[in-house]
């Protein structure tokens, strides 16, 4: 048997694979594969999963709601509809302003002395290397009334002679959008350094050769070609923002859900693995749904392995 | 026009995000010095040292290890050592196991065809496009099912019931991890002639011998850097792991993530210098390490 084995490539290929595949099944297929069946099941009175085939999960996440003011019967509630569009925003927003702050990093990057472009890349890195929640803590102590925040703009106020009262920072919108941005950002800066510094410089000195002005050239040039590496970082940046739940927990308050805190929740406080599982599969559909449009306009790059 | 020619907009800008990435940690390092156990504001650093603790109302006025008091206060906090042994027993274990079947994997899709290879190669992208929350549920709902069903089949009660914990956190990081790791080596794969396999054949050495002369050290600085990839992750996880802890596996991410709803003094700040700290050493060692054996390498090629 051992002998067959050895000659025959197909099984050795399978035998190799086998134990990685098996465990992505197992952890990652099989557990989807379950949500997707809970999602169509009922909450039990203590908190578990009835199974059973009903729509009621994805009716009450697109706004139908039994539970009226008005005596009625059925009546529409906005509530998930409204968590499930502030997640998308705030993804779209974040994504937008870390592209707008990486770039310039990564092109300075990628245009610097080559000598000293590994260390510019690892200043990058250290930040990332510092835990998730850690990254979080940090703004919660910035953000605070008596935060550095605040005692910076208080001093620059107190220089201009201007009244100034400690601003609530934490705890808002804007706190939320800052601590996603800073904990993706080097997400974003990685790949489209990867896909800069593969643009070879007789390009850049062509395209000034036949005319064109250092804006043009960046337009023209530059930007096309960079393309990949912002496609594979807003894939990096996107689907974790619409996912993340810490950030608003810690930074937004209890009142400021967004989906990931709406899943959380109903696995550990509301105890409604059902609804929340179905939540979760929106979350997930809408992601892909993203992500498909996204790469088929712009193609799927390997810059997204370099990060 | 110059291709190196620097933008002022462009440096200032760079010195700007530079600035936005590193106050934040900064700011979290400068107070893990401060005298004022509520931590709120910045009270100055602890002034002297002294045989006892000595505290005037929040104020910590001096200690044994003067400025350095919520360090020593930290090494005494066994939730905390706790939390550093778990977090490295399950990083150490789930890193072995996941860097050894990942590059299996990325040996048999780079090397071989056979039938499942398109699933086995699809299924490597699941962790990169799916929400990590939707595999925390998911790996919840697995396991909270499996050990309902298992533990009444076999009607265990009490301690001998299976239920969360280290065992299931390593488990479920291996899962996310192996992707990585398989896909950095197949990198390193594909960057390589086949014909140096082909040679070593030719020359009568068996696959084994092929696979440990020729293409293992070949592929080393791929499997290597997979692997740190790999335990980086897995140390710094917390979606996957708050979803699937239990008891007496708590690692330090969930660890903090739980002081931050409760009072914080600067103990969490010196936790989180000292971790930033020991990460930065780890990474420095490794990078010197690779551009230590990346000079001999080169003169081979």
């Amino acid at each position: 048997m051992l002998k067959r084995l050895r000659e025959n490539k197909s099984a050795q290929g399978t035998l190799l694979a086998l134990p990685t595949t098996l465990w992505l099944f197992v952890l990652l297929i099989i557990p989807l594969i379950l949500t997707l069946v809970i999602s169509f099941g009922k909450r039990s009175p203590d908190g578990d999963v009835i199974y059973t085939f009903t729509l009621d999960n994805y009716l009450r996440l697109a706004g139908y709601s039994t539970n009226c003011d008005n005596g009625q019967a059925a009546c529409f509630d906005p509530l998930y509809l409204q968590i499930l569009g502030r997640s998308l925003l705030l993804a779209f927003n974040t994504t937008a302003i870390v592209i707008a702050m990486a770039y310039p990093l990564a092109y300075f990057i990628a245009r610097a002395d080559p000598k000293r472009r590994n260390t510019f890349l690892f200043m990058v890195l250290i930040p990332l290397w510092t835990n998730f929640v850690i990254r979080v803590y940090a703004w919660m102590m910035l953000l605070r009334k008596e935060g550095a925040i605040n005692i910076i703009i208080g001093t620059v106020a107190h220089w201009l002679g201007i009244n100034f009262a400690p601003l609530e920072l934490l705890y808002t919108p804007g706190a939320v959008l800052v601590g996603m941005v800073y904990e993706f950002l080097p997400f974003m800066i990685l790949p489209i350094f990867t896909s800069l510094e593969k643009i070879e410089n007789p390009l850049y000195e062509a395209a000034a050769d036949l005319g064109a002005s250092p804006f043009k050239t960046f337009l023209r040039v530059t930007l096309p070609l960079s393309m990949p590496g912002v496609v594979a970082g807003t894939i990096l940046v996107f689907i974790p923002v619409m996912g993340t739940f810490i950030v608003s927990d810690i930074l937004g308050g209890r009142q400021y859900i967004l989906v990931g805190n709406l899943i959380q929740r109903q696995f550990l406080d509301a105890r409604d693995p059902a609804f929340g599982s179905a939540a979760s599969l929106i979350l997930m559909v809408l992601t892909l749904i993203v992500t498909y449009f996204y790469t088929r306009k712009f193609g799927f790059g390997e810059e997204i392995i370099a990060a | 026009m110059n291709p190196h020619r620097r933008s002022p907009l462009i440096l200032t800008a760079t010195v700007l995000v530079y600035i936005f990435l590193y106050a934040p940690i900064l700011g979290l390092m400068l107070y893990s010095f401060n005298a004022s156990r509520i931590n709120v504001t910045f009270e100055g650093f602890i002034p002297a040292f002294s045989e006892n603790v000595v505290m005037d109302g929040s104020l910590v006025k001096s200690s044994p290890c003067g400025p350095f008091h919520w360090y020593c206060d930290l090494s005494k906090n066994d939730d905390v050592l706790e939390a550093a042994g778990n977090t490295l027993t399950i990083a150490f274990t789930a890193t072995v196991i996941a860097t050894i079947i990942g590059t299996m994997a990325a040996i048999a899709l780079q090397r071989y065809d056979f039938k499942i290879k398109p699933f086995s190669q699809l299924s490597l992208y699941i962790p990169i496009v799916i929400p990590e929350i939707v595999m925390g549920i998911g790996i919840l709902t697995l396991f909270s099912q499996f050990f309902g069903w298992f533990n009444g089949l076999l009607g265990l009660t009490g301690d001998a019931r299976l239920s969360m914990g280290i065992v299931t956190v390593t488990v479920s990081h291996i899962a996310f991890m192996v992707p990585f790791v398989t896909l950095v080596v197949q990198a390193r794969l594909q960057g390589f002639d086949k014909a140096y396999e082909e040679a070593a054949m030719d020359l009568g050495a068996n696959e084994w011998t092929t696979f440990r002369r020729v293409t293992f050290p070949m592929i080393l600085p791929g499997v290597l850097s997979g692997a740190l990839l790999a335990f980086t992750l897995s140390l710094d996880d917390f979606v996957i792991t708050f979803f699937t802890n239990g008891p007496g596996s708590t690692t330090l991410p969930i660890y903090v993530y739980g002081l931050l709803r409760r009072i914080i003094t600067p103990q969490v700040n010196a936790l989180s210098t000292v971790w930033i700290l020991i990460v930065l050493l780890a990474v420095l060692l490794l990078q010197w390490l690779q551009s230590r054996d990346a000079k001999p390498q080169a003169d081979l090629s």
